[in-house]
């Protein structure tokens, strides 16, 4: 079975995330980079599968040249190889563009099934995975909790609002991995010391013969406004002060 | 000069980053409570490969060195100094000397299910009257036909008692049948389980419950002549050669248990409002976590330095006692301050600084005293 698991390295959950003053995008100078934890899911089923049916995992990912250290972190948990898309014109591409350049470089090897997590949690969109499926005019199952592949088919469990659907598909189709899919291995000491040996393609827009066009552009970034700090009302007399606490409601918040 | 960590540094150290946060650090005071051996954790330690970083694979190991061992045991230590010293003893000195002095034969019978995590080391060098004085030590060893019988008791000796442990290498005074001026030490290596040779009763400690203390008793201990380890005559010498890496292994469990000190200090510090605003506006308190800051890159530098010369087989006997003796003696200082940031909380065993603050003094006994640090460094300068 040939199986992509699609990665993106992002901000570390507990960075400290600053917009740069031009608002054109984050300060990247001290951030700790990881692989998103949705793609992480992804590349744990991605591993199970081959464990259970044999065959072969590819990671894949769109970035800079810090995101080797993703690859060869999927390349530590087990995968086999790794496609490195490395253009500058790609650098915080729109999820369009950035799932145009996987779809391009997964159409020159065999696919049967295709995982990327649900959505990344720097720019939140979560359209990655659909637009690849659509590109490459395949099936696709999103924030799938439960999968099982066999006899040329695929078996998910999508939660929705206090059900869930359980979806059938053939292969090969794109699975975007939602929370509670797997718990993801940690990379073992073996692992670590054998994924340098294991091969990257490293490949631009040019090799890969695609349009960098964005479809859509970041016009500017702003930090959320900074919470005005809360009132406290001082006094002895709790019913003073809960008679302050109302007028206030409907005097300045105007919520009562 | 170049302070990167390559690729695989990088990754050790954030995957055991990330199994002390996930694995190590919610059980970490339940552990020290009940004083039961973490064996799950231990498990799956050994499936990860964390127990044989260092040493190549037709060994067990993982093919990795000894920056990348260390890497691992600050994280560890962070999470849990305990499991950060049972890793020293069984890698760092017992492991590493099967590997250095070991025969074929001892390779392939104990350090490949040791570096595997299957089995755990134990080493057993201090006695009731050779603590710093290691050279005083009393216990002997005779041959006889083709046996050594083992007679003494080594205490204080740290992975014994796991189920798991295999073996503890002995130094021990070597009666010549020939005439010889001085007796020889000579190091032994003594499986459990051999008869004559019992454990004495778990010590009661002030901290490292769940860590598997015993007294070694040899009573006619008789072992195969082939458990005899390494060269005659170099046995101290052998021993001493892996306590340097020893050393490194407290350094970087000292880093580590500072910076779950620092860590702890700084969130609690942003948190406690006390004069309408939180403690850590105030220079008092703010400055106390400065300085625990930078002193732990002090000593983190220092312990990585010491590994690279190791790595690159170089000397490092002063590197590595400096190491030792700040990192140890920082991780007090920065414990005490982190306890006093915390208030009356500090005191309370529901918060992980008291644990921390019980566990910091041990770093400046074991693997050579403070004192005997000072006496390496001393004897070294010339
Ligand atoms: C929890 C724990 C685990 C341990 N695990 C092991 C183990 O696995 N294997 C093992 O072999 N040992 C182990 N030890 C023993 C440890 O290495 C010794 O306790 C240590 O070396 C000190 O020896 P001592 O306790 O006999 O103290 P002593 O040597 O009696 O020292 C007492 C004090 O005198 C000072 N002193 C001694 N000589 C001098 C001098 N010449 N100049 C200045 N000051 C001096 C010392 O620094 C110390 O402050 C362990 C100890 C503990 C507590």
């Amino acid at each position: 079975m040939n199986i992509v698991a699609c990665v993106k390295q992002v901000p570390d959950t507990e960075a400290l995330i600053k917009v740069k003053p031009d608002g054109s995008g984050i300060e990247e100078g001290g951030i700790k980079w990881v692989m998103n934890p949705y793609d992480e899911f992804g590349v744990e089923e991605a591993l199970k599968l081959k464990e259970k049916l044999g065959g072969e995992v590819t990671v894949v990912s769109v970035g800079p040249a810090r995101t080797m250290e993703t690859i060869r972190t999927a390349l530590a948990m087990g995968a086999e190889k790794g496609i490195h898309i490395d253009d500058p014109a790609l650098y915080n591409a729109d999820a369009y563009t950035t799932a145009n350049a996987l779809a391009a470089a997964i159409k020159e090897i065999p696919y049967d099934i295709i995982f990327c997590g649900q959505r990344a949690i720097d720019g939140d969109m979560g359209q990655v995975g659909s637009i690849l499926a659509e590109l490459l005019d395949i099936p696709q199952c999103t924030i799938v909790t439960k999968l099982d592949v066999g006899d040329g088919k695929a078996t998910a469990v999508k939660p929705i609002e206090g059900a869930q659907l359980v979806l059938e598909t053939s292969l090969p189709c794109v699975i975007t991995a939602q929370k509670g899919l797997n718990e993801p291995r940690y990379a073992s000491l073996p692992g670590i010391m054998k994924a340098k040996k294991k091969p990257v393609d490293v490949k631009n827009a040019a090799a890969l013969g695609i349009s960098v066009e964005p479809k859509a552009k970041i016009e500017k970034m702003t930090p959320p406004p900074a919470r005005p700090p809360g009132k406290i009302i001082e006094g002895e007399d709790p019913a003073a002060k809960a008679a302050e606490v109302i007028r206030l409601l409907r005097e300045e918040a105007k919520v009562i | 000069m170049d302070f990167s960590f390559t690729e695989e540094q990088q990754m050790i150290r954030d995957m055991s980053r990330k199994f002390a946060d996930d694995v190590v650090m919610p059980r970490a005071e339940e552990l020290e409570k009940t004083g039961e051996y973490p064996y799950d954790i231990l498990a799956q330690m050994a499936d990860l490969g964390m127990m044989g970083i260092p040493f190549p694979e037709n060994y067990g190991g993982s093919g990795g060195d000894w920056t990348g061992m260390h890497l691992c045991i600050e994280e560890l230590s962070r999470g849990d100094a305990t499991l950060g010293a049972l890793l020293d003893v069984t890698t760092s000195v017992v492991a590493q000397e099967l590997y250095e002095f070991g025969t074929e034969e001892q390779k392939q019978k104990w350090l490949i299910p040791m570096a595997q995590g299957k089995e755990i080391g134990a080493f057993g060098l201090t006695e009731p009257g050779a603590g710093s004085d290691a050279g005083a030590t009393k216990t002997t060893a005779q041959l006889n036909g083709d046996e050594w019988v083992i007679n003494g008791t080594k205490q204080f000796i740290t992975n014994i008692g796991l189920d798991t442990a295999s073996i503890v290498i002995i130094t021990a005074r070597t009666k010549s049948t020939e005439e010889r001026k001085r007796d020889q030490i000579n190091t032994y290596i003594v499986p459990k389980g051999t008869q004559g040779f019992t454990l004495g009763k778990r010590y009661d400690k002030m901290s490292w419950q769940h860590s598997a203390t015993h007294e070694c008793i040899f009573e006619d201990c008789r072992i195969p002549r082939g458990y005899f380890l390494g060269k005659e005559g170099r046995g101290f010498a052998q021993h001493l050669a892996v306590l340097q890496t020893g050393r490194i292994s407290i350094a970087a469990m000292s880093v580590g248990l500072a910076q779950a000190c620092f860590e702890a200090s700084l969130k609690y510090a942003k948190e406690r409002v006390q004069f309408g605003q939180p403690i850590y506006n105030f220079q008092g308190v703010s400055f106390k976590i400065a300085d625990m800051a930078m002193n732990i890159e002090l000593a983190r530098n220092m312990y990585l330095k010491a590994c690279w010369l190791k790595d690159n087989n170089m000397p490092h006997v002063l590197e590595a006692a400096y190491a030792k003796l700040f990192a140890s003696e920082m991780c007090e200082k920065v414990a005490s301050d982190a306890y006093q940031i915390h208030g009356g909380y500090g005191f309370m065993n529901e918060y992980a600084v008291s644990r921390y603050y019980k566990g910091c003094k041990i770093l400046q006994i074991v693997e050579g005293t403070s004192e005997v640090q000072r006496m390496v460094i001393s004897r070294n300068l010339g």
